[in-house]
């Protein structure tokens, strides 16, 4: 165990950088982040305040890079970091944290607290400390090439579906196509209308565009999971694939961590920038309505809301975009409390609903999300992220609120085409 | 006695403190730029700069909506550090010194006036301490650095309102000890969590700036 917990603490201290640094030398422990957290709002327990999740790292920094930390340590009055330390605060650097990011935006002294639990997860891995659910999502990525298993055939099996359905033809594998579009695994094993909506959208649109046999599916457990080479090897794939297609753009899925991964820290991750650009799927959308090129010709009638995703608004910066399309085809769209970069997160982003363990904990804190439900008493829930989806979905029954509808932004605009007869106003 | 050791004090002391101070502070601000950060080597889509100058500013005046512990650790933590800061700045014998040593000096406040900001100052400082001590979530964060802290930043403003008022000891005594308060804390300051009022500016900087390059006005 030694040499396990002995990387672990290499790599703790190697992603200590001047942020990091920076971070722990201004916190004054006022506890505010504790407020900006649904695990502590919604529970009230201490332990789950954001800057306290980070506690091993902490020690770690101070041990090394103060002058009392290091005088302490040199006459042994510090407390090392062990094994039991880790094994401690695996559930809270896991369990109780999505990385939504919330925190980061209400620190008083500006501590990007989200940024260093991202690093923090980097020497749980190390350190052998990351939870089973995680690691079976993360193995299952790296081997079949899906958290969920989803392969090839499976695409295959929804692509003849869709073309089926939509009476056009699905691309894969056109080189030399404009766009590139990556999918998550959700959305090929349970929300696959998208693949049919978004054939007819571009069609609409006359976009030239492809899916990749070999780099289809963009969800990254690497990024949650906190393991930098796991994580570039499944980006690798995708950008690989955009390399051999030479496209020129690579759509990110509704899927929040997806964009994460591609968009912010996929070049990072592999080390060189990429030779294409990427876009989420709402901002190539709402790009195609501004040039006119995405037409609806009748709305839906239903009162309805709009969850943010955490890593698409808040850490994304996708942020009108879903509006826009939303007021184009939704007129009686209201926004819940605290919409936009302050919304509030799903409760199961980040791995945590990959995390078995962490369901309860995530059922629980649900309260915050139908708290702000309550407040604006919708029909229908619109979202863009198939994990944020699939947990409104789990949250909702377990509220005994199954009767609001969750769907995705992607198929309500498809609904509404201007060259398509059904799905007029309801 | 206490004249010669006033002399020492307001003299070499303060030549002593002040010095710690700045090459320490330097010193620390330099250690944590010099770890340095990565750059992102995706495309940007705005400027770290404009994020990080916005949040800089910005996170001193726009907060979320905050619980009832939020809201007081709020108000009491803006009136301390307004409270500090008016009185450290506009009484008139501290503008008096400042102008001796910096050469820059300008309007003082009315004696009134710093009476009421040293006292809120003051109090607001107990309330936080109190807090410190009921709040589950400060209870927990809290250790012996935030209890040094603030009884280094409590001193100066204590023995400044009883000088002022002469209080409990003779004028001469009460500035000897108000003096020495103002160097403990200058010394400590660079070496403790008191560096925050400077490190501060520097982590709104990093955390707008991600923001800031992600194109979004956080």
């Amino acid at each position: 165990m030694a040499t396990t917990l002995q990387r672990g603490i290499n790599t703790l201290l190697g992603q200590i950088d001047a942020p990091v640094a920076t971070f722990f030398s201004s916190c004054v422990h006022c506890g505010l982040c504790a407020d900006a957290c649904l695990f502590y709002t919604e529970t009230k327990d201490p332990k789950y305040t954001p800057i306290r999740k980070l506690e091993p790292l902490r020690r770690l920094w101070q041990q090394e890079y103060t002058f009392w930390g290091k005088l302490m340590k040199k006459v042994g009055l510090s407390k090392p970091v062990t094994d039991d330390d880790l094994a401690a605060w695996e559930p809270l650097v896991y369990d109780s944290c999505t990385l939504c990011g919330r925190c980061s935006l209400v620190c008083p002294v500006g501590n990007d607290i989200v940024y260093m639990v991202r690093k923090m997860r980097e020497g749980m891995v190390a350190s052998g400390h990351a939870p089973e659910g995680l690691k079976g999502a993360t193995q299952r990525a790296i081997e079949l090439g899906s958290p969920m298993g989803v392969n090839l055939n499976t695409l295959k099996a929804q692509i003849k579906h869709a073309e089926k359905e939509t009476g056009l033809t699905v691309p894969l594998d056109v080189e030399g196509a404009d766009y590139m579009l990556v999918l998550s695994s959700a959305e090929i094993a349970e929300y696959n209308d998208i693949i049919g909506a978004v054939t007819r959208i571009f069609k609409q649109a006359n976009v030239s565009w492809t899916l990749a046999s070999d780099g289809f599916e963009g969800t990254n457990s690497g990024i949650q999971i906190g393991s930098s080479d796991l994580a570039a090897e499944l980006v690798g794939r995708i950008v690989h694939a955009a390399e051999r297609l030479k496209v020129k753009y690579v759509i990110s899925p509704e899927c929040g961590h997806a964009f994460t991964a591609l968009r912010w820290e996929g070049p990072n991750l592999i080390g060189r920038p990429y030779p294409f650009k990427v876009l989420h799927i709402i901002e190539l959308l709402d790009q195609l309505r501004s040039e006119g090129r995405l037409k609806t010709a009748s709305v839906d009638q239903t009162r309805m809301t709009f969850h943010d995703p955490c890593q698409m608004v808040r850490r994304g910066g996708v942020i009108e975009q879903p509006r826009n399309l939303l007021k184009q085809v939704a007129p009686n769209f209201v926004e819940m409390p605290d919409a936009g970069v302050q919304n509030w997160c799903c409760g199961g982003g980040g791995g945590v609903s990959a995390n078995h363990r962490a369901e309860p904990v995530r059922i629980k804190v649900f309260s915050r999300k139908k708290a702000q439900l309550d407040a604006v008493d919708v029909k229908t829930i619109v979202t863009s992220c198939s994990n944020c989806r699939s947990m409104l979905l789990d949250g909702l029954e377990h509220n005994h609120m199954d009767d609001i509808e969750v769907i995705g932004l992607t198929e309500l605009v498809a609904e509404h085409l201007a060259d398509e007869q059904k799905g007029s106003a309801a | 006695m206490d004249q010669e050791m006033l002399l020492w004090v307001r003299g070499t002391g303060l030549q002593i403190a002040a010095a710690v101070f700045v090459i320490g502070m330097a010193y620390r601000m330099l250690h944590l730029l010099l770890l340095g950060r990565r750059q992102s080597l995706a495309e940007a889509r705005g400027s770290e700069w404009s994020g990080g100058l916005r949040t800089m500013l910005r996170r001193s005046f726009v907060l979320p909506r905050l619980s009832a512990r939020g809201k007081f650790t709020v108000i009491a933590g803006y009136l301390f550090h307004l409270g500090f800061f008016i009185t450290f700045f506009f009484l008139s014998q501290h503008i008096d010194l400042l102008r001796a040593v910096l050469g820059v000096h300008w309007p003082a406040l009315p004696r009134g006036v710093i009476d009421m900001t040293a006292v809120l100052s003051i109090a607001a400082m107990i309330a936080l301490l109190v807090h410190r001590f009921i709040d589950p979530v400060k209870r927990m964060l809290s250790d012996y650095q935030d209890y040094l802290t603030w009884l280094l930043s409590f001193l100066p403003l204590l023995t400044g309102f009883m000088l002022l008022r002469e209080i409990g000891f003779q004028y001469v005594t009460l500035l000897t000890l108000h003096i020495l308060s103002v160097e403990l804390l200058l010394i400590v300051a660079p070496f403790t969590k008191l560096a925050h009022m400077f490190s501060t500016f520097i982590a709104r900087w990093y955390n707008g700036a991600v923001n800031g390059f992600k194109g979004i006005e956080a």
